[in-house]
């Protein structure tokens, strides 16, 4: 019997995990393993180069920049994309005109709203980054085109061709991309909370801000948090990839001024012929990553509340 | 601000009392006193609906000037962006279907996601079953190996991935796609269907064990009905999780003949702009768009439990 057992333990894990080892971990182990050589990708051969990749990516302007916008994407994006998913699923639940013995109403068409909000979710970020290319035109785009329709005409601009908007442009999509679903997570997260506790703390007078700040967000912390993390390694990774790859001129441009790190590691491995130097920009980036979800998980603990 | 049932009000300080400071009366019988408060109610209605209504348009009007405009000829597109079509022209949608390769994009993406999707399924409940029923030494390891895969960035392991793909001859495949497809979406899988097999009772696969069934019986033909919600949950994450997929079709599947529709589409636009064909390629893009919206909008209430289920858990 214990024979069997381990045997089939071993027959239902080995095609999983060698599938997993193969295409996952072991890729993972040897880019680390590459940053500390001079592999060009080109040619197998390589020798042992110490830390110099490393040296060289501390004096290169361009990963700088990368850092700076990929650091920018991280601390920004989840705050504004959950703020205003926060802001959005309590208006949705709790700003409804009040109903004959309910202490708090949703909106009427909540459910309207909730279908509208998701829909970006499910669609696929190469789409997303295409159909905001062609809105941010600057000739034919649907966003100049509206500005001149609505007489704003003053605040048209070449958007992705600005160094100094191009950044926003492409957080602006992301915002506009992710935060339908974060509402619909929070929206469920909020309904799950007992009415009594809103009835009793308006029964002690507190104001509608007061229990969002008392109530709401204390008890939806644990899904607030998990989405920050979540959100924070959507920013540093593909999503940003794709964003800035088929949005932004260059790609990364202008001036470098929309390039981020995972473009940066595919530019130089895959166009550059450095893949050992791309390896290492991609340490930084799993450093910056590691860093930012021990961050969250100590700045955002909290005792956890049951009800 | 929002109030509590009349006739509380009344138990505790009365309608409009000083403890409750701007409450809202009901709608059907308002008290007299209270018709500032009344205003302040409906102010916050007027702002909340008018907040989301702004956000809504924000959503939706993007994609429906999308749509707008696949049915535009080149020169309305380029002169008026926001003027409608003189007629619908759906010859748009033909020429992005077969010219375009639109077609060969969907064939060849429904193929990959199909069996990656199956695929994933299988070996995910098959690691998660085991992992979640079984003791055995280094459980928790192999477990957290299979985790630590969700908060790595895929980007660094793509470097030497190509070079591994490229060795075994795998590079530029359907087969190595989806198996690469299986690999990535392994993390997510084998954790949601973990917990998930830890919620189902163990009575009845003790009982199947009693009755001679072996261990594989038991799972496939008890444990894995039992699964099916979450199995159905986490297939939808994954369903649109690699029908979306970008970056590892841009890495490792370069071979032009052999594109998925989210890159098909990248290289449509950059041909596409050389040729001005913006009507084609904008019918391609809501052809794209369409399916996945309409499929949504059908299997609207299990799409969202299925995407939401891993961050609520």
């Amino acid at each position: 019997m214990q024979h069997g057992k381990y045997r089939f333990i071993a027959g239902f894990l080995i095609v999983p995990l060698t599938i997993y080892a193969l295409f996952v971990i072991w890729p993972f182990v040897q880019s680390i393993f590459y940053s500390f050589t001079d592999w060009t990708g080109l040619s197998p051969e390589f020798s042992l180069v110490g830390f110099d990749n490393y040296t060289r990516m501390f004096g290169d302007g361009t990963f700088w920049k990368a850092l700076q916008h990929s650091v920018t994407f991280v601390l920004l994006l989840p705050v504004v994309t959950l703020g205003l998913a926060l802001f959005f699923a309590f208006m949705i639940n709790v700003g409804g005109r009040r109903r004959k013995g309910a202490a708090i109403a949703g909106v009427r068409g909540s459910s309207f709203y909730k279908i509208v909000y998701f829909f970006p979710q499910v669609l696929s970020i190469a789409i997303v980054a295409l159909l905001f290319r062609f809105a941010y035109n600057p000739n034919s785009g649907a966003l100049n085109s509206a500005l001149g329709i609505l007489g704003l005409d003053g605040l048209q601009s070449n958007w992705l061709g600005d160094p100094k908007l191009a950044l926003w442009c492409v957080m602006a999509v992301i915002v506009w991309s992710t935060t339908g679903f974060f509402v619909v997570l929070f929206s469920a997260g909020m309904a799950s909370i007992p009415k009594d506790y809103y009835e009793a703390a308006l029964l002690d007078g507190a104001g509608r801000f007061t229990t969002f700040f008392r109530i709401t967000l204390p008890l939806l912390w644990d899904t607030v948090q998990s989405g920050w993390i979540y959100m924070g390694i959507l920013a540093l990774g593909a999503e940003s990839f794709a964003i800035v790859h088929i949005m932004t001129v260059g790609p990364g441009g202008p001036a470098d001024s929309t390039t981020v790190l995972p473009l940066l590691v595919y530019q130089k491995a895959f166009v550059g012929g450095q893949a050992a130097y791309a390896t290492t920009i991609g340490v930084a980036l799993l450093i910056v990553t590691l860093a930012f979800a021990a961050l969250v998980s100590r700045v955002g603990r909290r005792e956890r509340l049951e009800f | 601000m929002k109030t509590t049932d009349p006739d509380l009000l009344r138990k505790s300080d009365g309608p409009g009392g000083p403890g409750l400071p701007a409450q809202r009366p009901a709608p059907a019988t308002p008290p007299p006193s209270s018709e500032g408060q009344s205003k302040t109610g409906g102010t916050l209605n007027v702002f909340s609906h008018g907040v989301l209504v702004i956000w809504a348009f924000l959503v939706a009007m993007p994609l429906l000037w999308a749509v707008m405009t696949s049915f535009k000829d080149d020169k309305s597109i380029f002169d008026s962006p926001w003027s409608l079509p003189d007629r619908l022209h759906f010859e748009n949608w033909s020429r992005a279907w077969t010219q375009a390769h639109m077609s060969e994009y969907f064939l060849t993406t429904v193929i990959v996601v199909a069996c990656s999707l199956v695929g994933t399924l299988l070996l995910g409940s098959m690691a998660a079953y085991v992992l979640a029923r079984f003791d055995f030494p280094g459980n928790r390891f192999l477990y957290f190996l299979f985790i630590g895969g969700l908060s790595f960035p895929v980007i660094l392991a793509l470097v030497p991935l190509f070079f591994v793909m490229n060795n075994l001859g795998l590079l530029n495949t359907t087969h190595g796609l989806i198996l690469v497809y299986i690999a990535y979406s392994l993390p997510f899988t084998v954790f949601f269907l973990t917990a998930f097999f830890r919620t189902l009772p163990t009575s009845v696969a003790e009982a199947a064990l009693i009755d001679g069934a072996s261990h594989s019986r038991t799972f496939f033909q008890v444990m894995l009905p039992m699964a099916k919600p979450g199995l159905i949950s986490v297939g939808i994450f994954n369903f649109l999780g690699q029908w979306n997929q970008y970056l590892l079709p841009t890495v490792l599947n370069t071979d032009p003949d052999r594109k998925v529709l989210s890159q098909g589409l990248v290289q449509l636009a950059v041909s596409q702009g050389y040729k001005g064909d913006w009507s084609g390629l904008f019918a391609g893009l809501v052809m794209a768009m369409l399916p996945v919206l309409g499929a949504y909008i059908v299997f609207q209430r299990q799409v969202v439990a299925g995407l939401t289920a891993g961050a609520l858990k």
